[in-house]
């Protein structure tokens, strides 16, 4: 199976994200995620919200397979990703960018070095071991640092720099693959909420510059209203609510939350 | 983005291409002064290959002898584990410099130091000198490493304690065996039994080696087979050896279970 | 009125305490009683001991530059490229025994029993071995020292990769690396302060090590030792045990100011 040249041309039908029927049950008979079905295309940023243990985790973990799904397809840029496995399956991983609640940077390493990581898949390994990538990569990736906003720590430790300023550097990093899709596993999960802010507005520029479909997971609803052009909701492994965040009425969130004392 | 500014992301590190020019000129330099050739190096493959094939399959035939000299070598760690802590548990203290004053702690240390800096085979070779052959001179080789051993090691955990209880307790009036059992002691023991168990373990491995020069143990009987080209007696004694200290280990991990909590 | 009462162990962790207590007290006194010693030797020991001091003293100083000087550089080397060649031994084999790393069980044992063999026979016996392939000098010594040190180095390594944060290693394998760029970059800027930790560690023991082989003819400072003693020299023998007490100290000494700078 080829994949697809990486060259960062936008063109709305190749930036898409097809999920269908997708089962993950760790216990047979006792499925997490139930014939889940939904496709993003182009730009757009969809927020996923449910409470703890719905599955939004395994579902996006399914998605670049590193948790493997017990049946459905998913399908990345047009090439259906499921059954790959090996060689294949790394370079499948290339299309799908991931942003992490613990930010997952290496610490030791300078902010430049962490997002450069996001080419490892692409750069052979005597590049990467040496530090020797060629200067397209190094000058794409200070362009990244420059458009999160972390130009004068580029050369610094990781471990020196706040929440915030990690989560960018994981954002950049994602971005650096120049992937087809960007996925969020709850990414302000552990920031504060004007950092968080920031953040989300952080993921819908680059989805709106990039023309790439971004899915954040978030628990929290009105940080998902507001930046979110699409709101799925999940409940018990389903989902119960597909649609603009306009139409996210309070039913609909007692429904996919359950109580209503949270409700403001 | 003008190309006349290029920014580096990574600044040469000349600090460690140095260090490791320097490894690698050391390297060679080395080889070249102990005459280690890539000659020697193939003859002595071919050579290991035949004693290899001499110790395979192991001989087992003097099972009594190896019996014996391995519980022989088992008592002289158990006896020189048990004395061994018990000496160190007061010099280790007595070396500790923020509980004692310094005419208890340069003694101390001194003998921690010159325990510590002699391999165990030395302690052997004048103690069988000086009380003849046979495992005495093992056991008290191996008391002196203990003592080496376990007591900077226990001296290091006192003097990371945190004060306070020792102040709390002076402060009270309590004599000073009941500072050092109530506001000392509970901090460190959790670590004096591991430093034991590991001791406990290492005496093993070290009594069967103090047998080479003859101080009891299994290691006597290992070098008379190695002199006499018995080889596949050899491979017997170096399977019971990596048993026993097998063993050792499981059992020490077993107490530091039941006293960790 | 009940009373409370309060207990610093549970039965069950009393019980377990005390057969510890029962169990080496009884195998304390049983190794005492079978043991072999003979208790005039015992008692005569002392007296022996000064007898050996005087003739120890003073020590020979002139016998340094001929006889003594070229072995301890010999050592020396012996227990650097000793270290170094287990470093390169060492590392495959931690990564094999890493449970994180290597996901197959059977190699995890594989090299978990390599490095109990390593560490289990001692660097005395390795040598042994190896003068009896390689013949008596510092080729044997070497690699009897690497050998030895592989299961320290390779256990303690194991363990620090086992303890990696597995967070940076979800992003790399997220973003399609290959396995070697993951370990370079996710795994190795862990590890690499424990690695250069357990380096020192284990060069100051081989230090040590190196310095008496040579009693089995595995080269280095314990070759003179080996002959002064049988030749009775024991003014030569004091010398050689403070010349190799001075470079222990000045190895310790080295190894703490390294250690204090880079952590």
């Amino acid at each position: 199976m080829t994949s697809p040249s990486n060259s960062g041309n936008g063109g709305g039908s190749s930036r898409s994200l097809i999920v269908k029927d997708l089962v993950k049950a760790y216990v047979p008979g006792k499925p997490v995620l139930k014939n889940i079905s939904f496709e993003v295309r182009g730009c757009s940023t969809v927020a996923i919200i449910g409470p703890s243990g719905t599955g939004k985790s395994t579902l996006l973990r399914c998605i670049n397979r590193l948790i493997d799904p017990t049946s459905g397809t998913i399908t990345v840029a047009g090439h259906e990703i499921t059954r790959l496995s090996g060689k294949d399956l790394r370079l499948a991983r290339h299309h799908v960018g991931m942003v992490f609640q613990e930010f997952n940077l290496v610490e030791r390493l300078s902010v430049i070095e962490n997002v450069l990581c996001g080419r490892l898949g692409f750069v052979p390994v005597w590049r990467a071991w040496l530090r020797k990538f060629e200067q397209h990569d190094i000058e794409r990736a200070f362009e990244l640092i420059d458009m999160v906003g972390l130009t004068e720590f580029a050369t610094q430790r990781a471990d020196s720099l706040s929440g915030g300023q990690r989560q960018r550097v994981g954002i950049a990093r994602a971005v650096m693959q120049n992937p087809d899709v960007i996925m969020a596993d709850e990414p302000t999960s552990s920031l504060d909420p004007k950092t968080s802010v920031e953040i989300m507005g952080l993921l819908n520029d680059f989805s709106k510059a990039h023309d790439i479909p971004v899915l954040i997971n978030i628990h929290d609803v009105n940080l998902a209203k507001r930046f979110a052009d699409r709101v799925i909701g999940m409940s018990l492994g389903s989902i119960v609510f597909d649609g603009p965040p306009a139409e996210l009425t309070d039913d609909h969130l007692k429904e996919i939350y359950g109580g209503e004392d949270w409700l403001s | 983005m003008s190309a006349a500014i290029t920014r580096r992301a990574f600044k040469p590190n000349w600090l460690a291409r140095l260090g490791w020019l320097a490894v690698i000129g050391y390297c060679v330099l080395a080889f070249w002064s102990l005459d280690i050739t890539w000659d020697r190096f193939v003859i002595g493959l071919e050579n290991g290959a035949k004693f290899l094939g001499s110790m395979i399959p192991p001989n087992f035939e003097r099972w009594k002898l190896l019996l014996g000299n391995l519980l022989e070598t088992l008592e002289i760690a158990v006896i020189a584990s048990a004395f061994g802590v018990a000496l160190s548990l007061p010099i280790g203290l007595a070396a500790s410099r923020n509980l004692m004053p310094t005419w208890a702690t340069w003694p101390a240390r001194i003998v921690i130091a010159i325990c510590r800096s002699f391999h165990p085979v030395i302690f052997a070779i004048l103690f069988v000198k000086a009380v003849g052959f046979g495992p005495l001179a093992g056991i008290l080789t191996l008391v002196f490493a203990s003592i080496g051993f376990i007591g900077k090691l226990f001296a290091e955990a006192i003097e990371e304690i945190s004060l306070k209880p020792v102040e709390a307790c002076r402060a009270a009036g309590a004599p000073f065996m009941s500072v050092i059992l109530y506001a000392v002691l509970p901090q460190v023991l959790n670590r004096f039994i591991g430093f034991a168990t590991y001791q406990f373990d290492a005496n093993i491995r070290n009594s069967t080696m103090v047998g080479i020069v003859g101080a009891g143990g299994i290691g006597g009987t290992l070098f008379a087979a190695f002199q006499r080209f018995d080889y596949d007696f050899l491979a017997a004694i170096l399977i019971s050896i990596i048993v026993l200290v097998m063993l050792g280990e499981y059992l020490a991990s077993i107490v530091k279970a039941v006293f960790n909590d | 009125m009940t009373s409370r009462t309060w207990e610093r162990f549970t039965p069950g962790q009393r019980l377990a305490r005390f057969s510890i207590y029962l169990a080496s007290v009884i195998a304390l006194v049983v190794s005492m009683r079978t043991v072999q010693i003979v208790p005039e030797f015992l008692y005569d020991a002392p007296a022996q001991m000064a007898d050996m001091f005087e003739r120890m003293w003073p020590p020979d100083y002139a016998y340094y530059p001929g006889g003594v000087h070229e072995a301890l550089v010999e050592s020396m080397h012996i227990a650097g490229m000793g270290t170094i060649l287990a470093l390169v031994m060492s590392l495959p084999v931690a990564l094999l025994a890493a449970k994180n790393i290597t996901p197959v069980p059977a190699l995890n044992w594989l090299a978990r029993l390599i490095l109990v063999s390593s560490r289990s026979v001692n660097t005395l016996v390795w040598a042994i071995l190896f003068v009896a392939v390689f013949g008596p000098g510092a080729l044997a010594g070497t690699i009897a020292i690497g050998f030895r040190s592989i299961g320290f180095c390779g256990k303690l390594l194991g363990e620090a990769l086992e303890e990696c944060n597995k967070g940076p290693v979800e992003a790399l394998k997220a973003a399609g690396a290959p396995w070697p760029s993951i370990f370079l970059k996710a795994y190795w800027p862990q590890v690499s302060p424990a690695f250069w930790g357990i380096t020192l560690f284990r060069w100051d023991i081989n230090v040590r090590e190196s310095a008496v082989i040579g009693l089995v003819g595995a080269g280095g400072i314990g070759m003179a030792l080996d002959t002064a003693i049988d030749l009775f020299r024991w003014t030569q023998v004091s010398l050689i045990l403070l010349c190799i007490f001075a470079v222990v100290i000045v190895a310790e000494i080295v190894v703490t100011k390294i250690r204090q700078k880079i952590i």
